[in-house]
């Protein structure tokens, strides 16, 4: 099944020449917006620096002096000739991975325009980025659990948001941050419950059975905030997850800091990402999973039972969304919030596009979305002359620009929203 | 891969009426007992969330189970308390207190005898935006497209009717109030044609294309609000004031807010009632809703007629967030519509996405809405009961199976039409 598809997607790269170009242009285009938007108004002696410590750090490493004007056009002068390259004779399967090399010298050329004459710390950028890409990846994550096995779930917003409300309210009453993430992690398999019935016994429209949940996760929340958690102020603390430096690990300079002085829920997205990618991919158990997300009747007649898969399905993925919620209160800021996920089960849901219903490409487009969150925050600080507004926009225009096909066509379960009906 | 045979082409014609005599709404051929739960089962829905709220309402008042701690006898009698305290304001906040009311019509009094109805003329306030939400999503899923971004619609709206509102000055009302709701309409028009059009041309779904444009909809209000659109000497991010030649007239003195939006919205609901079942062009809107390839053998322009459903959807989007800026609010603040665009996908179901349903479920949210605030005064109820009243309903209509189980009710021979949607796989 793997093999087949992959194939497939190959050839289809290879014999499409509108998509060469349009790639090609898009490449061309990001080296001249860098060359000639980003360096208006520099005179050739500005430098960026970029932090490359915090002030916790062991070993303080001093920070990169890049001349800013000199450096922007070597990367205009690489973005266009991979532009060149790819209209004249095109990078082919590599075309992806052509895409990723140009995003990357684009938003490094970003990041040394935006902090030009300014010192930037890159370590702190770094680990906002991955604080902010955890719940939107792990609501991915719960996304591509569910659409492979071919249940549609836009209701991760609320399985979010219900599991951050409830581990806080548990977590205070049981003084322990761990019974408050298990009970979030268990309310989210509750919510994917409900989703499940639903949809696959009644056979609901499963964006209808969605919106149920993401309805009823609201009310449901800011009542018993409003009625509760706001009243008795010792129901909503909860205490959060302290970080567990990894010994050894955590002392390499920068990448200790960004990865390995982290609390469990970035340990645990990582864990997660990699053994669920394997098991999609690689296991027996996920080409079940994807056989019933692609042809459930086909699945049905070489003996798996597609109901069966699917409730598993959407029960883990449900379970997935309470572990990202769970981040929100117990995990990062320590106490609940009215609507406090703020449409990041959405972005998660665009990044499950984005990454081509796969774990690895939730958590690139996790990192990318995050980032744009980050540097929208920075906005100010740094006096990017554009409003942070666009900078938080740009996750939802991207992914549609994805889904119109213009970066190639996504790999969707085929049955993905189909109801199975046993004959 | 589930599609069904695609018809042959002699037969298209029939299978279309076919197609389109399933649809509930089609007086021809409707049974008795269907036509019965056509109704009954939403008026069951209703009753069944009712009920289900009231035991949510139990189980989280505290006294309740201090009184259960007593006696059983006790707790009962708190229960019941809690919970008719609860649904009575509810009642007395959406439609008034009966007493009031009389004593008022006996005193003669306009004054007090106004003031005495305003509870029920601010729930048809409050119902007036759902009623265009609503429509929207009836509309929208007539054509078979599933329109999720009523909120990001009802802001555009929102927005390029204030601007039209403040930014011409000088014409009068007969003027100034059409060019305002158009604008309004056209704003809505906009965000769900991009939609409609990527949906068309690129088979992008619109679910999804919805939802970001939501998104992208709050992100574009805030940036207005806070940069462009901002009263230059205000702190807070709210637009300037909306010029009085532009707010829809109230028929009362204030504090009574009832406007003419809510004949606007009447009216409206009528034109689409007209539209869709009294026009050629409905027609081939809704054989696209019910049987794409149907309608593509018979020569229907499909793609033009999903493009033409999400922009008239969208239209009637940004009419609901144009009339809460010229009707109620005078100005545009952040985040000044609370979920009217996931309530109508509710209200929509509820109302089986018929004009009339629509209306009729209007008056029940808005009803609700109202009613609920009074509600948390009174009884400490918070106003997000509504919400969960609102999902309970909504999984009961989307699943009739559940309510068929509770109050025994027989299958119907012909299962309902209900919606038509593709989901982005089967495609």
């Amino acid at each position: 099944m793997a093999t087949t598809t992959t194939t497939f997607h190959k050839h289809v790269e290879r014999v499409s020449p509108v998509r060469q170009r349009v790639m090609g242009a898009i490449f061309l285009l990001l080296g001249l917006i860098i060359w000639f938007f980003f360096t208006r108004n520099l005179s050739p002696e500005t430098v960026t620096s970029f932090g490359l410590s915090t002030a916790n750090a062991k070993t303080q490493l001093s920070p990169w002096i890049i001349p800013t004007q000199l450096a922007l056009y070597v990367l205009a002068v690489i973005c266009a000739v991979m532009g060149g390259y790819q209209l004249a004779r095109g990078f082919q399967r590599f075309t992806n991975g052509a895409l990723g090399i140009v995003v990357g010298l684009f938003i490094f050329g970003f990041l040394i325009w935006a902090a030009g004459g300014k010192t930037m710390n890159l370590v702190g950028l770094f680990n906002s980025t991955l604080s902010k890409a955890i719940p939107i990846t792990l609501g991915a994550l719960s996304g591509v659990l569910c659409e492979r096995a071919g249940v549609v779930n836009i209701a991760i917003e609320g399985m979010m948001l219900m599991a951050a409300m409830v581990s806080a309210l548990i977590g205070s009453l049981t003084h322990s941050v761990w019974v408050g993430l298990l009970a979030g992690i268990l309310v989210g398999a509750l919510m994917a419950l409900i989703h499940g019935v639903l949809s696959i016994k009644y056979k609901t429209n499963q964006i209808i059975s969605g919106t149920v949940i993401n309805i009823l996760a609201t009310g449901l929340t800011s009542y018993i905030s409003a009625k509760f958690l706001q009243v008795y102020e010792d129901l909503n603390n909860p205490g959060i997850f302290k970080p567990w430096p990894i010994p050894g690990l955590a002392d390499i300079p920068i990448l200790g800091e960004i990865f390995f002085n982290n609390n469990i829920f970035v340990y645990g997205m990582f864990v997660f990402l990699i053994v669920l990618q394997i098991a999609i991919f690689q296991t027996k158990w996920g080409l079940r999973l994807r056989s019933v997300g692609e042809h459930p009747k086909a699945a049905d007649t070489l003996g798996i039972n597609v109901f069966k898969t699917r409730y598993m399905a959407v029960l883990l993925g449900g379970m997935m969304a309470g572990f990202a919620g769970a981040y929100f209160t117990v995990g990062s800021s320590g106490r609940f919030d009215e609507v406090m996920t703020a449409g990041r089960g959405f972005i998660g849901l665009a990044a499950m596009i984005f990454g081509n219903w796969t774990p690895f490409g939730s958590f690139g487009a996790g990192v990318i979305f995050g980032f744009a969150d980050s540097i929208a925050t920075r906005v100010a600080i740094l006096g990017i002359p554009i409003p942070s507004e666009f900078l938080l926009m740009a996750p939802y225009v991207a992914t549609m620009i994805v889904l119109a096909g213009v970066i190639g066509k996504g790999q969707v379960p085929a049955a993905d929203g189909v109801p199975y009906e046993k004959e | 891969m589930n599609k069904p045979e695609p018809p042959k082409k002699q037969d298209a014609g029939k299978v279309l009426l076919q197609e389109l005599n399933r649809s509930p709404n089609n007086k021809k051929d409707q049974g008795r007992r269907r036509r019965g739960q056509t109704l009954l089962i939403p008026l069951l829905a209703v009753v069944t969330g009712l009920i289900i709220g009231a035991i949510f309402i139990i189980f989280t008042t505290e006294s309740v189970y201090a009184a259960f701690g007593e006696s059983i006898g006790a707790g009962l009698i708190a229960s019941w308390d809690a919970v008719s305290i609860a649904y009575v304001s509810l009642f007395e906040g959406a439609v008034g207190s009966p007493a009031r009311m009389i004593s008022a019509v006996q005193g003669g009094d306009p004054l007090t005898i106004r003031r005495a109805f305003n509870p029920f003329l601010e729930s048809l306030v409050a119902s007036t935006p759902y009623i265009f939400g609503g429509l929207a999503v009836a509309l929208g899923f007539r054509a078979g497209v599933f329109n999720i971004g009523v909120e990001g619609q009802l802001f555009m709206g929102a927005i390029f009717s204030t601007y039209a509102g403040y930014a011409i000055k000088g014409l009068p009302a007969i003027i100034h109030i059409p060019i305002a709701l158009l604008a309004g309409a056209l704003g809505g028009a906009i965000w769900g044609f991009i939609p409609g059009w990527l949906k068309a041309k690129t088979g992008g779904h619109e679910v999804i294309n919805t939802i970001m444009m939501n998104y992208i909809a709050f992100r574009i209000s805030d940036y207005l609000l806070t940069g462009p659109m901002k009263r230059p000497d205000s702190f807070n991010p709210v637009s300037p004031t909306i010029e009085p030649s532009a707010w829809l007239p109230q028929f009362f003195q204030s504090p009574i807010r009832f406007h003419l939006g809510f004949f606007i919205a009447l009216g409206v609901a009528y034109l689409v009632y007209w539209y869709l079942f009294k026009t050629t062009w409905g027609f081939d809107l809704r054989s696209v809703g019910t049987n794409p390839d149907a309608a593509q053998y018979a020569g229907m322009n499909v793609t033009r007629n999903i493009v033409l459903a999400m922009a008239l959807s969208g239209a009637l989007a940004g009419l609901a967030g144009a009339n809460e800026v010229l009707g109620v609010n005078h100005n545009l603040a952040m985040a000044f519509s609370s979920g009217y665009g996931f309530d109508s996908i509710a209200l929509s179901l509820l109302g089986n996405n018929h004009p009339v349903g629509v209306i009729l479920a209007s008056l029940l949210f808005g009803t609700l809405r109202n009613g609920a605030t009074r509600m948390q005064l009174n009884a400490g109820i918070p106003i997000d009961i509504i919400s969960i009243l609102q999902a309970v309903i909504l999984a009961f209509i989307a699943a009739p199976a559940i309510i068929r189980t509770i109050y025994r009710l027989k299958k119907p021979a012909v299962e309902e039409g209900g919606v038509t949607i593709r989901s982005w796989g089967g495609q």
